[in-house]
């Protein structure tokens, strides 16, 4: 579902650093003339990365800066001779590590449910053929096309109905039913990657199905589970809006509740504070982030690029 | 396994009992993620749908049932100018945001196939960085750069360019900055998706047709939009089939714009118009069935022709 995909989108095959082919980038002209071209478009993506990367460089550098700089006629630029008591004091804030508790909480049950429950389901759907397949699959594609944000006021009715509002375990619900159809599909794309000829040679060597599948198939999809499983990190982690519907009481604030409150709070007074917990929220999730990445986009790649 | 046929030659009972039991061990594992999903989004989708044609207010919370007063709350949600203002900017909204936002993508993905491999790279982490940072991250920090008294935007716009009028701008009072704002950070976060998912189709054109058609004289234009366009076409659909959905529904962005002081009434999308019918949940209902029309409107044509290419 797509509510819980603007933190993280679907990735793509795209850190791994290919090798340029020639080819593609080389225009009609000269040699010559075609490297100082690619040199002139390298100084513009540079240009651009800088532009681009600026807010977060922002983030940090304000995050450094004591209230006396932050509030100078000129802004500095660089956080020389910085403090770290923006972040002390986001440290010594109580409210800070109850968000915590609850975000890591909901983490915790959302990766646990929706991994079993993708795995199944993912193989089921690249394993077996069966009546109801293809709707299942088609489901799981429609699904994740529905506005989600026109959902959020019956999910909280529902919550509401089963005492489930402003508990860990009714926000793990609905996100766990919003992640999980993208989760099984790129797991599909990782089960289909590994061949079922290797399990079917290890059945004519005497493993069960079940062992077979165990002791071959498993172990070849830890990367898979690793990427699915930080996806889904990043959605609960990062998610806002049902967030917002379902956990209406403060002491029961995910991070991204915490850090609005932090924000309306501080608005005009304290910019730095509030940019040390936005950073302190960012980093774990941007480390994480840029680490797999790569991963996740093979399994996308395996299950969708097909077409 | 039908395989297990054969062993039991003969005694059709025990065969067809074999043949079965793998297909309902291949539906119990199905059940847990149905069942969650059913639960948790075909349950209040399809109550939401049924408490549209509803009068559904405070009594029904008590216990009363609900009266039917069909399609009263459509009627009288279309026949509010204010809703279809919403509609129409939200429409007006997510097309300007997609159509930026594969423009500056598409560029980006051609730009990171031109440049060398330091280059890339550079683009590349910086465009992750951008891609991974917490949604409310971002937009504290967007709030804080437009901030009108010490926002690194007003200062760059009357120091560095010499607008002194800029000085203390407030960005988000007036609509039509205030949609300007929202659509820079919107661009901002989703460009990086869609460079990277072009960017990796890119890298699918083989080689030989491009050589091929240099051979028989095609222009570097000519190869960019007779080759490589064509072959990435299944990614570019994918892609702007997702920022339309995307950005028809953007709901957060505009949601902490509005808390950070700008008039709600004046810059309300349909995400946050369903969220202001909070308490009266047929009204939203209503509304957030008539989104998802005009989803379907917008993207309908899309999906079918993805269905249609698309391998199950």
């Amino acid at each position: 579902m797509s509510t819980l995909a603007t933190g993280a989108q679907p990735a793509t095959n795209a850190t791994a650093d290919l090798p340029v082919r020639p080819t593609k980038t080389r225009r009609g002209g000269s040699p010559a003339s075609s490297t100082a071209g690619r040199r002139a478009w390298g100084v513009v993506a540079v240009l651009i990365a800088v532009v681009w990367v600026f807010p977060i460089y922002w983030m940090i550098n304000s995050a450094f800066l004591p209230l006396n700089k932050l509030q100078a006629p000129d802004p500095t630029f660089l956080p020389l001779g910085g403090t770290m008591s923006n972040f002390r004091q986001v440290w010594a804030d109580p409210s800070f590590w109850a968000a915590m508790r609850i975000s890591l909480s909901v983490v915790v049950v959302v990766l646990v449910a929706a991994l079993i429950f993708a795995f199944l389901a993912a193989l089921a759907v690249s394993r077996f053929r069966f009546r109801g397949r293809k709707a299942f699959i088609l489901t799981i594609l429609v699904v994740q096309m529905i506005p989600a944000e026109g959902l959020f006021i019956s999910q909280f009715q529902m919550l509401d109905g089963w005492h489930l509002v402003n508990r860990v375990a009714g926000l793990a619900l609905v996100y766990v039913a919003a992640i999980l159809p993208f989760t099984i599909w790129m797991l599909r794309g990782f089960v289909q990657g590994v061949p079922i000829e290797l399990e079917e040679a290890g059945m004519v060597d005497g493993l069960s199905r079940t062992g077979a599948f165990f002791r071959i198939t498993f172990p070849l999809l830890a990367p898979g589970l690793v990427a699915a499983g930080v996806y889904g990190f990043l959605q609960a982690w990062n998610e806002y809006t049902l967030a917002l519907v379902v956990m209406t009481d403060p002491s029961q604030r995910t991070l991204p509740l915490w850090l609005q409150g932090l924000v309306e709070a501080n608005r005009a007074t304290d910019w730095g504070v509030v940019m040390a917990g936005a950073a302190l929220i960012a980093i774990p999730v941007i480390a994480f982030f840029l680490f797999v990445q790569n991963k996740m986009t093979s399994g996308l790649v395996a299950g969708a690029v097909k077409g | 396994m039908a395989v297990t046929t054969l062993e039991v030659p003969g005694d059709g009972t025990t065969a067809t009992l074999r043949r079965r039991r793998p297909q309902l061990g291949v539906y119990t594992l199905l059940v847990p993620a149905s069942l969650l999903m059913a639960v948790a989004l075909g349950y209040p989708l399809v109550r939401q749908f049924v408490i549209s044609f509803q009068e559904y207010g405070l009594r029904q919370q008590f216990g009363q049932p609900a009266e039917w007063v069909g399609l009263a709350n459509y009627t009288d949600l279309l026949s509010d100018p204010y809703v279809w203002t919403v509609i129409g900017r939200s429409i007006a909204f997510c097309l300007i945001n997609a159509a930026v936002t594969m423009v500056i993508g598409i560029a980006f993905a051609v730009l990171m196939a031109r440049v060398g491999a330091a280059a890339r790279m550079t683009l590349q982490v910086s465009l992750l960085l951008a891609w991974g940072t917490p949604v409310l991250a971002s937009m504290t920090v967007w709030q804080w750069l437009f901030d009108s008294q010490y926002g690194a935007i007003n200062w760059v716009l009357s120091n560095v360019l010499g607008f002194e009028g800029m000085a203390h701008h407030s960005w988000i009072i007036q609509p039509l900055s205030f949609y300007f704002v929202a659509t820079v950070i919107v661009v901002w976060m989703s460009v990086p998706f869609v460079a990277f998912s072009v960017y990796a189709g890119l890298l699918q054109v083989p080689e030989e047709t491009m050589e091929a058609a240099q051979l028989d004289g095609a222009s570097a234009r000519q190869r960019f939009w007779n080759i490589t366009m064509p072959m990435v076409r299944p990614v570019l659909s994918v892609v702007l089939l997702l920022q339309v959905i995307w950005d028809l529904k953007v709901f957060t962005q505009i949601y902490v714009l509005q808390r950070a002081g700008a008039p709600t009434r004046d810059t309300n999308l349909l995400g946050t118009l369903i969220y202001s019918y909070a308490k009266e949940f047929s009204k939203a209902g209503a509304l957030a069935t008539i989104m998802l029309v005009i989803t379907l409107a917008l993207t309908g044509f899309y999906i079918r022709q993805m269905l249609k290419e698309d391998e199950l």
